[in-house]
């Protein structure tokens, strides 16, 4: 599974939007589909325990969750940076 | 730059605010009693034209920073509660516009008003059904063409009767989720207010809180042009946890000066003496400090972070703005106990000069105006994925 698809379904499962996620692009604001403040943090949550990393404080703001690309290009980053270290 | 900003009071802009305070102090106790809106503090700011004071000097205001706004508050706070909440939330409002419509055409005309006419501007965040989440809305905003039109049954709009403006929120379109919210500015012949609630509250009685159902139409252009999530988060809550913070302070201030007096007067009786309320006096000094540092750390906080998006809208900035509201909230009434404990009877009994009554009740709103509990709720969540910075200074 790529990691966009499984961010999909990890936004599926844990973003409680009132919308089916199979309907949203992979750069579709998640914000505007619904996306509340307190369920991106049962995401981040979520994408930190499935992928094995921490966001860290620098990331841990709107636009990293603004959509399912950019979500996914910070764990791209993460993923590399913290198996490198 | 940013501490010399943040610590240095306009001297200027200081005297204006204790005019108005004077006023506002002379009829608190009338506002208070009989549940009305402070007409002469906001009519003696106006005169000292502190509406406009925020705005940009391009548009005709003066340009305040936050730190001075909050100054301001802080003085109308010793003085009456209720004036000093009207002028925080309008100036609340203001920062959205200052924020969020310098780049918009209609939005910077706007200004130009409110500063030149000394508007009032009122908001109309909650809605019946919502559970008081601000963030949600039901109702949606149509737009027809150039127009646009709004119905909400808004349950709470701070002195909607005497307000020449509300910023009103609403779902963006008829199809838009419950967090896809737009702000829009109303003015006052744009909009028809049919009372639903009549304010009778514990205290704060003179912001006359009423409910409504607010039904409105107006060019389209006065849809604010960013998404309110960013309003919300951007300059919303910086500005009402410091600019509530700063009132709260000021009631505190208020009723500790009053216990420092009472004291002091007791021990110039029996100079060789120390008064049975000097030691709760020392420890409300303590916490009052506390209080005020907390702010003046949030200012400049606000100050570093204004210019950058990312670090508004980070996990840190929203952990602390609600951990000012809920240390000065919780704090101010603990410090107001102590001066009532200090002053006794005098300060139970009305009509004393040592009499807290109404700073107690006042100040019991602060837990409410946006519940603690659910502030804390919001913040415990983020703390599940936000690790609390350490440092001393960082």
């Amino acid at each position: 599974m790529s990691a966009v698809e499984a961010i999909r379904s990890i936004v599926a499962k844990h973003g409680k939007l009132p919308v089916d996620v199979a309907t949203l692009q992979d750069d579709a604001d998640l914000y505007a589909a619904g996306l509340s403040s307190f369920a991106s943090v049962q995401l981040m949550l979520a994408i930190e325990e499935h992928f094995d990393i921490e966001f860290p404080e620098d990331r841990l703001n709107r636009k990293t969750f603004s959509s399912i690309k950019a979500i996914a290009e910070v764990v791209t980053e993460l993923s590399e940076d913290q198996q490198a270290a | 730059m940013m501490n010399i900003h943040a610590h240095t009071p306009n001297i200027e802009l200081t005297a204006r605010a204790r005019r108005v305070a004077a006023v506002a102090a002379s009829h608190a106790d009338s506002v208070d009693r009989d549940g009305r809106f402070p007409a002469e503090a906001v009519e003696a700011m106006r005169t000292e034209r502190l509406m406009g004071v925020q705005i940009p000097t391009a548009f005709g205001g003066e340009g305040a920073s936050t730190a001075e706004i909050a100054e301001i508050c802080s003085i109308l706070g010793q003085a009456c509660s209720a004036s000093a909440m009207v002028f925080a939330m309008h100036q609340i409002k203001v920062s959205s516009l200052v924020t969020h419509g310098g780049d918009d055409a209609w939005h910077q005309g706007f200004m130009a008003r409110v500063a030149g006419e000394q508007l009032l501007l009122g908001s109309a965040t909650t809605e019946g059904g919502i559970g008081g989440n601000m963030r949600n809305s039901i109702c949606a905003i149509e737009v027809d063409g150039d127009t646009c039109r709004l119905e909400k049954n808004a349950t709470v709009i701070s002195y909607g009767d005497q307000a020449d403006a509300i910023l009103i929120t609403s779902r963006s379109h008829a199809d838009a989720a419950a967090s896809d919210q737009v702000l829009t500015v109303f003015l006052k012949d744009q909009y028809t207010l049919e009372k639903t609630h009549v304010w009778d509250a514990l205290g704060m009685r003179g912001t006359c809180s009423d409910g409504y159902v607010f039904k409105g139409e107006a060019p389209a252009v006065q849809i604010l042009p960013r998404p309110f999530a960013e309003i919300a988060a951007q300059s919303m809550l910086a500005h009402a946890h410091i600019l509530w913070s700063a009132v709260w302070y000021g009631i505190a201030a208020d009723a500790f000066a009053k216990a420092q007096a009472f004291v002091r007067a007791a021990a110039r009786k029996s100079p060789d003496m120390t008064p049975p309320g000097a030691l709760r006096v020392a420890e409300a000094s303590s916490l009052l400090q506390g209080v005020k540092a907390s702010i003046v750390a949030a200012l400049e906080m606000y100050e570093a972070a204004r210019e950058n998006e990312d670090k508004l809208s980070s996990m840190s900035f929203s952990v602390a703005m609600n951990n000012l509201k809920i240390a000065s909230s919780q704090t101010i009434l603990t410090i107001i106990n102590h001066c009532m404990l200090i002053c006794g009877i005098l300060a139970y009994k009305n009509g004393t000069p040592f009499s807290l009554g109404r700073h107690l009740r006042d100040a019991h709103s602060a837990q409410l105006m946006i519940s603690n509990d659910r502030i804390l709720g919001n913040t415990s969540n983020m703390l599940l994925i936000h690790k609390q910075d350490t440092s001393l200074l960082g």
